[in-house]
């Protein structure tokens, strides 16, 4: 049995605007001791699925519907209380910005200290040794002296590292990283994915790696989900998705990035567009107005995430192989996505 | 004589737009009663290269590594500590405000958020004829129309003229950043970190665009990104820079086939590449600390404190800007052998 | 950080210098009223005109009347004599803070036991019947002026004059030690008078800053870590959005004490204030002057206690 399973999420928030329904039928399901990648571009619901694991987006008022059983139990119905006590505790979370995401105005040691005794009772001084010892584990050094230490006096790759510190404390079966390094310069980012994945590893946690960048991606993640306009397109096991992606905004996305691993191209081949509002999204296929193929079905009826291949869910009116067609012509033409 | 000092030395005057020599910028940090200067911040310490008509010169390197400093140094929205800045043969960088305005017609910036550069409370199309405006051209219709010419050359539609910058997606708000580049048909365009805060469907429009009109309009492109791919994909020759330092330049293949510094090296082993078989069959490289402080940067080989290959003499002796084979050039007393390169960079292929 | 006070310190004297200064050129150097004449009371005679001009040194270029004037100022803290009564300005003054003090210090703890609460309660329902209830109210206490508002107090409430007798009027102020009892009971209506205004502006200020503190990534943080809501808003919400007021409230407690015209008028509370306006209906240059140097002294140096205070509020603020 799944540790978490999302099942068919909706969340949607009240503006001045209209309605923004962030998450549309979002579902996912994450084993123990696995790393699930979710990527999408701004917009596309990533961020908000996650944070509503947890129940972070009940603050701003969201509305919310479907369910997230873990541990037997529904996160989406459970009470204020009783999901407090999974949050922090057995499911921790990691965000974008670390210095924005410490409290400016207390030491981080305390920081950590509390997070430690919101869910456990335990003396003072028992928290301050756990508090060095995590902080030891993810590599700060002298984490005595830097238990006393604000944030602002640390680089920004050792707030990372008191963020995940401060997530691992207390062990939690799952850890929701939400961008970790999206903040952080590349040789800073290629610390902090090792340290997450030594971790991950050491303390057998689970992972829910929330990322725009296919890199990371490809670098981290068992499974990897692909959203865009707060559904998933695509989701497979990451040697399936990145050696025979079926969607063509995933094509899209890969033919985007300019590559290092390939002969330079002359130019890209971004996907036209841009991202739909999530007031109005799009009728049918909400990526039929960018996308370059656009079966006709897909301008009147939203197609089903349908298992293309064991494993591998696809959410597209082309058929499949017109799919694995198209994906080979593509790669003929871009030697980068081969 | 007089002039030929202005000029710099040699022949690439003519084929270099942009020469700058033992560039300086050191901010003072002040403190005690008498607000002394007690130390400085060593942005940029000592950099040169030069700049060719035409081309696209990169400049790549992490943050507080002096990238953007020196763009503001070579558009002299700031003044140098110390060094030259030679533009079209004429040394600019002592020039007062005054002085320098004729050339801001023919250098202009990009900058990497678009939102906060652009006034609010103007229409864009009031954004993008400013230069115009300040240029002096006083006749309404004709910046109109000029300004309209430029929305549709960079994709904006002329017909949003008067809507404001709230009112556009980032891609869109950089588009408007382009256009107000453009208006004036400058010959050099410094653009510092445009891409790097768009996502990347929209990126890669706005790094085609960026291609078309430096093409179409014969523009000297100096880029500046902390992201190596990007850069890559831009840029004819790259710098390198590291604490104020540049540690390495060439041309964009050659610096990508073989890189000659360490650092090089970590920055390309540490980009994640998007393949299933990545880091398999590769030696990443994850350097080890943050970068030091460029208030007290490390003595010698700025780099010596982070890097796996350092010996005795690069914490005494700092290795000069030099030529490592063909014509880049390596401040490294050990530069990476072929071998370790190919263990490096290249992720299998199998 | 010592050498920042240091600075600092210099600072604020340069200041009360130039203020000094300024206020010296305005009262003496500017009045076309003759001050002699002023001092000399009615039906003067030239000779006696001319004795005060000569015992006030006004016969004297201006800068030695300033050198002397500033000498006294800092060796004695000498503000002059009254032209009204005679009376040395600096005690007449030292005679009246003690009401100025009562009357500031209550009214801040009124205004933030009032406005704290009030804006908090507001920020965490926002947009709710309560939160534009209250805050409402606060628009309509910061737009009343305080005549307005103290002259209402009165006929509503004081004995005497009020609707309903609940408290003491105008006139009522005794010294604490005098009779405590009396002093509170003569201080409630003008503790709240004044409060009022103060009151509505920093529940409108919490309210302001709590929401944006709550809009912050560390709040998001805290809350991840399981946090019970009240401690996110209590703990980390208040300590962020509160620092700012906590200086503000130094800054208008500064200014206060240099007298609070207004209240001190309506209520008849023998404070500076009401000895400013006094002096300013007599005409009385030396006591203006005084008042007026007096109000710059208390807020220059809050201004200076409220920076210091900042670097221990803030971590990341660094004086050096």
């Amino acid at each position: 049995m799944a540790l978490l399973e999302i099942d068919d999420l909706h969340v949607s928030f009240k503006t001045m605007d209209g309605v923004v329904r962030a998450v549309a039928g979002v579902s996912l399901s994450l084993d123990a001791r696995r790393t699930l990648g979710i990527v999408g571009e701004s917009g596309s619901g990533k961020s908000v699925t996650a944070q509503t694991i947890v129940g972070l987006t009940r603050f701003p008022n969201a509305k919310i519907s479907g369910r997230i059983m873990f541990d037997g139990r529904d996160l989406v119905s459970m009470d204020a209380d009783h999901l407090r006590d999974i949050r922090g505790a057995r499911i921790a979370m990691i965000f974008q910005d670390p210095l924005s995401s410490l409290h400016p105005f207390f030491k981080v040691g305390h920081q950590i200290v509390e997070a430690i005794r919101v869910h456990e009772d335990v003396p003072r001084d028992v928290a301050k040794r756990r508090t060095i010892e995590a902080l030891r584990s993810v590599g700060i050094p002298s984490p005595e002296e830097r238990f006393d230490s604000f944030p602002h006096e640390m680089s920004g790759g050792m707030r990372q590292r008191v963020m995940i510190a401060m997530a691992l404390a207390l062990r939690p079966d799952i850890l929701i990283a939400d961008e970790p390094t999206t903040a952080l310069d590349v040789t800073v980012q290629a610390q902090v994915l090792e340290l997450i994945q030594a971790l991950r590893d050491d303390f057998g946690t689970a992972v829910i790696l929330i990322t725009h960048d296919l890199g990371v991606v490809a670098q981290m993640c068992d499974d990897v989900a692909v959203m865009y306009a707060g559904r998933v397109l695509e989701q497979a096991p990451r040697e399936v998705l990145f050696d025979g992606p079926q969607h063509p905004y995933t094509w899209g996305l890969l033919q985007s990035i300019p590559r290092l691993d390939a002969p330079r191209s002359d130019r890209l081949s971004p996907i036209a567009g841009s991202p739909p509002s999530l007031i109005n999204v799009p009728r049918g296929c909400t990526f039929h107005p960018r996308c370059p193929y656009t079966p006709p079905p897909a301008l009147e009826t939203e197609p089903p995430l349908e298992e293309a291949e064991p494993g591998h869910l696809v959410r597209c009116h082309l058929s499949v192989e017109e799919r694995r067609r198209l994906w080979q012509s593509l790669q003929s033409e871009h030697p980068a996505l081969r | 004589m007089a002039v030929a000092a202005e000029r710099a030395p040699g022949a690439e005057v003519d084929e270099s737009l942009l020469v700058v020599r033992d560039l300086v910028k050191h901010f003072p940090i002040r403190k005690g009663v008498l607000q002394r200067e007690v130390a400085r911040v060593h942005a940029v310490d000592g950099i040169e290269f030069d700049v060719r008509r035409g081309e696209t010169f990169g400049l790549v390197g992490e943050s507080g590594c002096g990238k953007s400093t020196t763009a503001r140094l070579i558009t002299r929205l700031l003044a140098p500590t110390s060094g030259s800045i030679v533009y079209d043969g004429k040394d600019i960088s002592s020039w007062t405000e005054r002085r320098l305005r004729p050339l801001r017609r023919d250098v202009q910036m990009i900058f990497q958020d678009p939102y906060a550069s652009l006034n609010p409370r103007r229409s864009i199309g009031t954004i993008i004829g400013e230069p115009l405006r300040l240029l002096g051209v006083s006749d309404r219709s004709a910046r109109r129309v000029r300004v309209r010419e430029v929305m549709e050359r960079v994709g904006l539609n002329p017909e949003h003229y008067n809507r404001y910058p709230h009112e556009f997606s980032g891609g869109q708000r950089q588009r408007i950043g382009i256009a107000r580049a453009i208006v004036l048909e400058p010959k050099l365009i410094v653009a510092d970190e445009p891409v790097s805060a768009l996502d990347v469907s929209i990126q890669a429009q706005v790094l085609n665009l960026l291609q078309e009109l430096r093409d179409e309009m014969g523009l000297t492109l100096v880029f500046i990104a902390h992201d190596l791919s990007v850069v890559r994909h831009m840029c004819d020759r790259i710098a390198v820079m590291y604490l104020g330092k540049i540690v390495e330049l060439a041309t964009g293949d050659r610096l990508y086939a073989h890189p000659r510094h360490p650092y090089t090296g970590a920055l390309m082993s540490a980009v994640p590449v998007p393949k299933s078989a990545a880091g398999r069959g590769r030696r990443r490289v994850v350097l080890a600390g943050d970068v030091p402080s460029p208030v007290s940067p490390p003595p010698a080989c700025r780099f010596h404190t982070r890097c796996w290959k350092a010996q005795q003499i690069c914490r005494e002796e700092e290795p000069p800007l030099e030529s490592k084979g063909e014509q880049d050039v390596a401040a490294c007393h050990f530069p990476l052998s072929e071998g370790e390169v190919d263990a490096l960079t290249r992720p299998s292929t199998e | 950080m010592g050498a920042y006070i240091v600075r600092r310190f210099l600072w604020a004297i340069l200041l009360l210098l130039v203020v000094s200064f300024l206020t010296f050129v305005i009262f003496d150097v500017f009045p076309s009223a003759d001050p002699a004449v002023l001092r000399a009371g009615r039906n003067a005679t030239p000779a006696l005109i001319h004795q005060i001009r000569i015992n006030l040194g006004l016969n004297k270029p201006f800068y030695i009347q300033y050198w002397r004037y500033l000498k006294g100022l800092a060796l004695h803290f000498d503000l002059g004599y009254s032209y009204y009564n005679s009376e040395s300005v600096r005690s007449e003054i030292f005679s009246r803070l003690p009401a100025t003090i009562s009357l500031t210090v209550g009214a801040f703890i009124v205004w933030m036991l009032i406005g704290l609460p009030v804006g908090i309660v507001s920020a965490i329902r926002p947009r709710t019947l309560l939160d534009r209830t209250l805050m409402g109210g606060a628009l309509v206490a910061i737009s009343a002026p305080v005549y307005f508002i103290g002259l209402l107090a009165l006929f509503l409430f004081a004995n005497g004059t009020g609707l309903v007798n609940w408290f003491d009027g105008a006139g009522s102020y005794v010294p604490i030690s005098q009779s405590p009892a009396t002093w509170f009971g003569s201080l409630i209506l003008p503790w709240f008078t004044l409060a009022a205004a103060f009151a509505a502006f920093y529940a409108r200020m919490t309210r302001g800053n709590l929401i944006d503190t709550m809009g912050e990534d560390y709040i998001r943080t805290a809350r991840a870590k399981g946090l019970r809501e009240s401690l996110v808003i209590g703990k980390h919400g208040l300590r962020a959005a509160l620092t700012p007021i906590v200086t503000m409230a130094g800054m208008d407690v500064g200014l206060l004490l240099g007298g609070a015209i207004l209240t001190e008028t309506v209520f008849n509370i023998p404070g500076v204030g009401r000895y400013a306006y006094e002096a300013i209906t007599n005409s009385d240059l030396p006591a203006i002057q005084g008042t007026v140097l007096f109000g710059a002294f208390f807020i220059v140096f809050a201004n200076l206690v409220v920076d210091i205070l900042y670097a221990f509020l803030d971590p990341r603020v660094t004086y050096g």
